[in-house]
């Protein structure tokens, strides 16, 4: 097979279809938006292969773990944020077991490029107590997707791929593989299955038995590879993933090598990291993300005699991504000599609403409605429009997870905020903004929903968004909202005043209404217009 | 031998049509690639950057070092400063003269083009008129490309095949203008420079 020029992302993909992939599920979210988007390109040339977006990440993970315990291979990826909401059946799909192979990949977000936290994923397989992956580069992150695959079934678990941004957006070449087919269609056992009590009790314990077995098979992982200096025992370097590469980076050219243990297969492999910990004096963990390995490692009190280095010891930053030039004066070496941009003040370009953009105008319309509410609170979302939160909007104060516009608003209502409005967009109401209004509706909460219907994923290239246009109005109203205060607006500069009427009513109404602004994203509309 | 380029721009200004170029030349001579990227949020009109690393042997990290870059190539001044720290002494700056102003602060042109100046070895492109006179404002990221071509270690050849390829399905008007405002912005930037 050719080898090929791929995104991280892509990679995990790819390697996933020559799996023997039958189906592939997502929600968008980067950095992980590009893994399914490649998979559904794939689609074109591999008819059998089932890839499409779902509503969320918890939908998608069910709709994945349907495809295992019918004995296929299921894939399913989010980025991190996207776990928490998948965390309910990931939690349990340990439990009941999979089938067919199921592989869920995570895209961490170090340094919240585009992200609201950037929790470390690797947690979640340890909570879980799955085997989890962590690739260094694109061959890794194929060939560790590929033997997910068989782990899966070997085991009987889900297995985890952490990705990191700056692999999940890198580009290298990757060698490819011969692909494997499908598997046949065979049922789960409904005993395992079904987690009434009797049987969760008794699939736990069959989880934790297979515990010391995962840890076996980390040691033997020919991603863990333990590489012990004889001739300097004074440092050992444990770097896992990217970190290993950042590590790498500042090694090559200068010659001394310290003992190194590169780790990409987790549970952590407790013999290499204790091989490595007896042979040196000093013990610097390197690791994108959390100090997960640093902290298990020292434990409460350290190792006697051992001197452990890292992120808890202040030889690493705490937050923000790693990069050659953060890793290198842990590893004692001095600073490169670089350009210095002195005696000028740099001024930030943040990202913001494309020209035109409908959310401008419906924010803007809002703006003018909640003149002389002093009172007023404006509950937002996660989407392009959050971005109306930097001037000239500054529209919008707050920006917590997918949904909680409409729960957070619902709650204010409740403090005493008034007028109090919750903006969201169409494809984040469907994700989670559907259930919090039905809690609202069945209230009569004093509040006002302002739903942005671009009829798209805008912020992460323009994916499919299911609630929107007739089928929207068709929930809202199926929802419990009154129908006389479910409103519709068109967010262009010529309706300003009368959409400031329209918002300005329902703001007065004491009850719960929904405004939904109806326009195209500007930036789909044109990439259609092209198309034609 | 290697080299280290940072791509700079603002989201939509086609930096990464650049380093698709580029790449493509790259492995077409057998040079080892890492492409880092921005995805996301930031491509909605913020600041950008490409991280491109070229090798004949195995590259380690997706992100240069502060202090290895070989090259800043960037299709707007501001974007220029802001990656001038990750520069090694004696790297050079290939930069566009065409302010992309979008934010309400931005700063004193000539200030900005002041500070690449002090960078020897800089080469600064009036990209936008050579982008008019190709044929289209959007190919200003080929006139920039053009501008450091004499400069990158791929053949030129090579490049303006890719060019053809990247624009192959946006019809033979497209990639002409897009060749054309390669050669201008190669000329531009001078025999010598």
């Amino acid at each position: 097979m050719k080898a090929e020029l791929l995104l991280g992302d892509e990679a995990v993909a790819l390697a996933a279809l020559h799996a023997g992939l039958t189906a592939a599920y997502s929600y968008p979210g980067t950095p992980a938006s590009e893994i399914l988007e490649y998979l559904i390109k794939l689609k074109e040339e591999h008819k059998h292969l089932k890839a499409s977006w779902s509503v969320n990440e918890k939908v998608a993970y069910e709709e994945a773990l349907g495809v295992s315990f019918a004995g296929k291979r299921a894939f399913v990826s989010m980025k991190h944020v996207g776990l928490n909401v998948a965390a309910d059946p990931f939690m349990n799909s340990a439990i009941t077991g999979t089938n067919g192979g199921l592989v869920l990949a995570v895209a961490d977000d170090p340094s919240m490029h585009s992200s609201q936290n950037e929790q470390d994923s690797r947690y979640y397989a340890q909570f879980a107590q799955i085997f989890c992956f962590e690739p260094s580069n694109h061959q890794e992150a194929y060939d560790m997707t590929r033997r997910a695959f068989d782990l899966s079934e070997e085991t009987g678990l889900p297995v985890m791929i952490r990705l990191v941004t700056r692999l999940s957006h890198s580009r290298s070449m990757v060698q490819p593989r011969e692909a494997r087919g499908e598997n046949g269609l065979t049922y789960g056992a409904s005993s395992d299955w079904t987690l009434l009590p009797v049987n969760a009790r008794r699939r736990f314990k069959i989880l934790l038995e297979k515990q010391p077995g995962l840890i076996r098979l980390a040691e033997e992982s020919e991603f863990n590879r333990l590489e012990l200096n004889d001739k300097d025992r004074s440092l050992g370097v444990i770097a896992p993933g990217i970190a290993y590469n950042y590590v790498m980076e500042n090694l090559t050219s200068k010659g001394k090598a310290p003992s190194l243990l590169k780790i990409g297969a987790y549970p952590i492999p407790e013999t290499l990291c204790r091989r490595l910990v007896n042979h040196v004096d000093t013990v610097l963990v390197v690791e994108e993300g959390y100090p997960f390995i640093e902290k298990t490692l020292r434990g409460l009190f350290g190792i006697p005699g051992k001197a452990v280095r890292g992120k808890l010891s202040g030889d690493l930053p705490l937050s923000g991504e790693l990069s050659p030039e953060v890793v290198r004066p842990a590893l004692g070496l001095p600073g490169l000599p670089r350009r210095e941009l002195s005696g000028f003040q740099l001024v930030a370009r943040p990202p913001q609403l494309c020209q035109g953009c409908p959310h401008a105008d419906a924010l803007i319309a809002l703006n003018k409605a909640l003149e002389g509410s002093p009172g007023a609170n404006v509950f937002s979302d996660i989407g392009c429009y959050t971005l109306g939160a930097y001037p000239p909007y500054k529209a919008v104060q707050t920006c917590v997870c997918m949904g909680a516009s409409v729960s957070m608003a619902k709650g204010g209502a409740e403090a005493g905020v008034s007028p109090s409005v919750a903006v969201i967009g169409d494809s984040t109401f469907g994700h989670s903004g559907l259930t919090p209004l039905l809690d609202a509706a069945a209230a009569n909460t004093n509040m006002t929903v302002v739903i942005l219907d671009n009829a798209t994923v805008a912020m992460t290239g323009g994916q499919p968004s299911y609630a929107s246009g007739e089928r929207l109005l068709r929930l809202i109203e199926g929802a419990g909202v009154p129908r006389e205060h479910i409103r519709v607006i068109e967010p262009l500069p010529k309706n300003l005043e009368k959409n400031v009427k329209v918002i300005k009513e329902e703001l007065a109404h004491e009850g719960i209404s929904v405004i939904v602004a109806v326009r195209e994203c500007v930036v789909e509309a044109r990439k259609k217009k092209r198309r034609d | 031998m290697k080299q280290d380029i940072i791509l700079a721009g603002v989201g939509g200004q086609g930096i990464l049509s650049i380093a698709f170029v580029i790449d493509s030349a790259a492995l077409k001579t057998g040079f080892h690639v890492k492409q880092a990227e921005v995805h996301g949020m930031s491509q909605r009109g913020g600041a950008v950057q490409s991280h491109l690393r070229l090798s004949d042997g195995r590259i380690f990290s997706d992100l240069i070092p502060r202090g290895e870059a070989d090259m800043i190539l960037s299709v707007e001044p501001l974007e220029t400063l802001r990656y001038l720290d990750y520069l090694r002494p004696e790297g050079i700056v290939v930069s566009s003269s065409t302010p992309f102003i979008n934010i309400p602060d931005y700063p004193d042109i000539d200030a900005v083009l002041g500070k690449i100046r002090e960078v020897p070895g800089h080469i600064i492109i009036d990209s936008e008129k050579l982008a008019r006179e190709a044929g289209s404002a959007r190919t200003q990221n080929m006139v920039m490309l053009g501008a450091a071509s004499r400069h990158l270690m791929v053949k030129k050849d090579d490049l303006v095949g890719f060019i053809g390829v990247l624009f192959e399905t946006k019809g033979s008007s497209t990639v002409a203008a897009n060749i054309k405002a390669f050669e201008l912005g190669r000329g531009a930037a001078g025999p010598h420079a």
